[in-house]
């Protein structure tokens, strides 16, 4: 057993006093106060609390911590700072694709990883890469088309 | 203090086994969901050895702890596994997921499950101090149930090319196409030589307590041309329909569940009688 776990959070070094088996979800919002990270189901289904672990789309209700030693882990908060983020967002916008938001952050995210993968997707490959991913609002197609135009947009960033 | 241990070598993940009362977490995807928070776990993904897939000229040896989405990108992983692998769960999902974690939560349900027992893989199961052979279909004794002694580790899943290399039928059912748990699932595979099938085996899953495969059915069909396993496609479904007993569930039903397996075989059966070689 060791004193702490060690990991990048948000591009920035940190040692987590805490439990090896608690959720990567409750310490991202109560030991470190990212927010955006939501609890929609805590069973792995609905991709509200999807986060980057070493650029790989994840739900954090799903990661122990212990499992995090050396990892890197990006949340929407760390994303929100990059250049790939200000086209999303605007895409997002620009669709219609975001109602009451509460999934927006875990769509964003797994939107970073699709297109880190494949820069230029199609309507299927869209579907695919957002299926972890439940919106009660939009219908999925504003949210598809915002991705689309991301592609678009951020041609050469990705 | 972190309650978990977080090993980097096989080697020391055995020893911690033996010397602690532990958990053993690959993904965490089953874990997680009935999160049991008093026992520490021990951490395997850490662990490189475990997440390799190595071959040799007869044998496909896969890591435990290798996730779903890696094994969908190698070559060396059969189709037919890829087939089941890529109907389970979601991207995030299959990113923290692994095989040997299928097979140590040993459900019914489990979506390589079937897959593995056609194959007829064997698990390399590993102690301290041991190493054993064992076939998928005598380690899972019923719905969460395996052979594991407490101090052991699922080291690899090693399957044999002769049953990965030949034709093959997969089916899934599920209520929708991403994140469903099978309501029933279907993996069958043969070989033709010479106009007659000299390969055949075929596995259910979710439909009893642990997948279902029976050789005794298996070996009516081997060495029979086409004509004779037309003629016999009515018997070999009834004598499925004997040993095949699901149960209702907030998933589906008994009634369907087994309707839709004999169906789906006798798909796979007609699918055989019509294959060119
Ligand atoms: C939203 C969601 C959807 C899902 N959809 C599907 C689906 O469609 N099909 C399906 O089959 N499953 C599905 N699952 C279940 C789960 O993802 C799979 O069973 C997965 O393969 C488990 O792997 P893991 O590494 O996450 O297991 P873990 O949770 O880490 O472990 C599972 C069990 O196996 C044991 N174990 C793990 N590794 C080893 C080892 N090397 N040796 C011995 N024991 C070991 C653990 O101690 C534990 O008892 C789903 C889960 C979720 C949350
Ligand atoms: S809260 Fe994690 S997937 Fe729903
Ligand atoms: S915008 Fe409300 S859940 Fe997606």
């Amino acid at each position: 057993m060791s004193d702490c776990i060690h990991f990048i959070l948000n591009g920035e070094s940190v040692d987590a006093d805490v439990p090896g088996t608690a959720r990567l979800l409750d310490i991202l919002r109560e030991y470190f106060k990212l927010t955006g990270v939501k609890c929609g189901c805590g069973e792995g289904e609905c991709g509200a609390c999807a986060v980057l672990i070493n650029g790989k789309l994840r739900n954090s209700c799903m990661v122990a911590m212990g499992s995090l030693e050396g990892c890197s882990v990006m949340t929407i908060e760390g994303y929100e700072k990059t250049e790939k983020f200000a086209v999303v967002e605007k895409a997002y916008g620009k669709a219609g694709a975001v109602q009451c938001g509460f999934c927006t952050p875990g769509m964003i995210m797994a939107t970073e990883a699709l297109l880190s993968k494949n820069p230029h997707p199609t309507d299927s490959e869209i579907r695919e890469g957002l299926s972890g991913n439940l919106c009660r609002c939009t219908g999925y197609n504003m949210i598809v088309e915002a991705v689309m135009t991301a592609a678009k947009e951020g041609a050469g960033l990705w | 203090m972190v309650n978990g241990y977080m090993p980097n070598t096989l080697e020391d993940a055995l020893k911690i086994r033996r010397e602690n009362e532990v958990v053993l977490y690959a993904g965490g995807t089953d874990l997680m969901v009935r999160k049991e928070e008093s026992i520490p776990y021990l951490f395997l993904n850490l662990i490189p050895k475990l997440q390799e897939v190595t071959e040799d000229k007869e044998t496909i040896y896969i890591g435990a702890a290798c996730i779903y989405s890696d094994l969908l990108q190698n070559k060396v992983i059969p189709d037919i596994l890829k087939k089941s692998i890529a109907t389970i769960a979601s991207p995030a999902i299959r990113n923290a997921a692994t095989i040997g974690g299928n097979i140590g939560n040993a459900s019914p349900a489990g979506d390589t499950l079937p897959v593995l027992y056609a194959l007829d893989a064997r698990l390399k199961i590993r102690t301290l101090d041991s190493e054993k052979e064992v076939n998928i279909k005598d380690f899972i004794i019923g719905p969460k149930k395996t052979i594991l002694e407490k101090d052991a580790i699922i080291e690899q899943i090693i399957i044999p090319k002769k049953r990965a290399d030949i034709p093959f039928y997969y089916q899934k059912v599920g209520a929708r196409k991403a994140d469903a748990i099978s309501k029933l699932s279907f993996a069958g595979i043969y070989q033709l030589e010479n106009g007659r099938l000299t390969d055949f085996a075929c596995a259910f899953g979710a439909v009893g307590p642990t997948v279902i495969r029976a050789t005794s059915i298996e070996q009516m069909l081997l060495g029979k041309t086409m004509e004779e396993v037309r003629n016999l496609i009515d018997d070999v479904i009834n004598q499925y329909s004997l040993v095949i007993n699901p149960i209702d569930d907030q998933r589906s039903t008994a009634i369907y569940r087994k309707k839709v397996s004999l169906n789906l075989l006798g798909d796979f059966l007609q699918v055989i009688c019509n294959a060119k070689e």
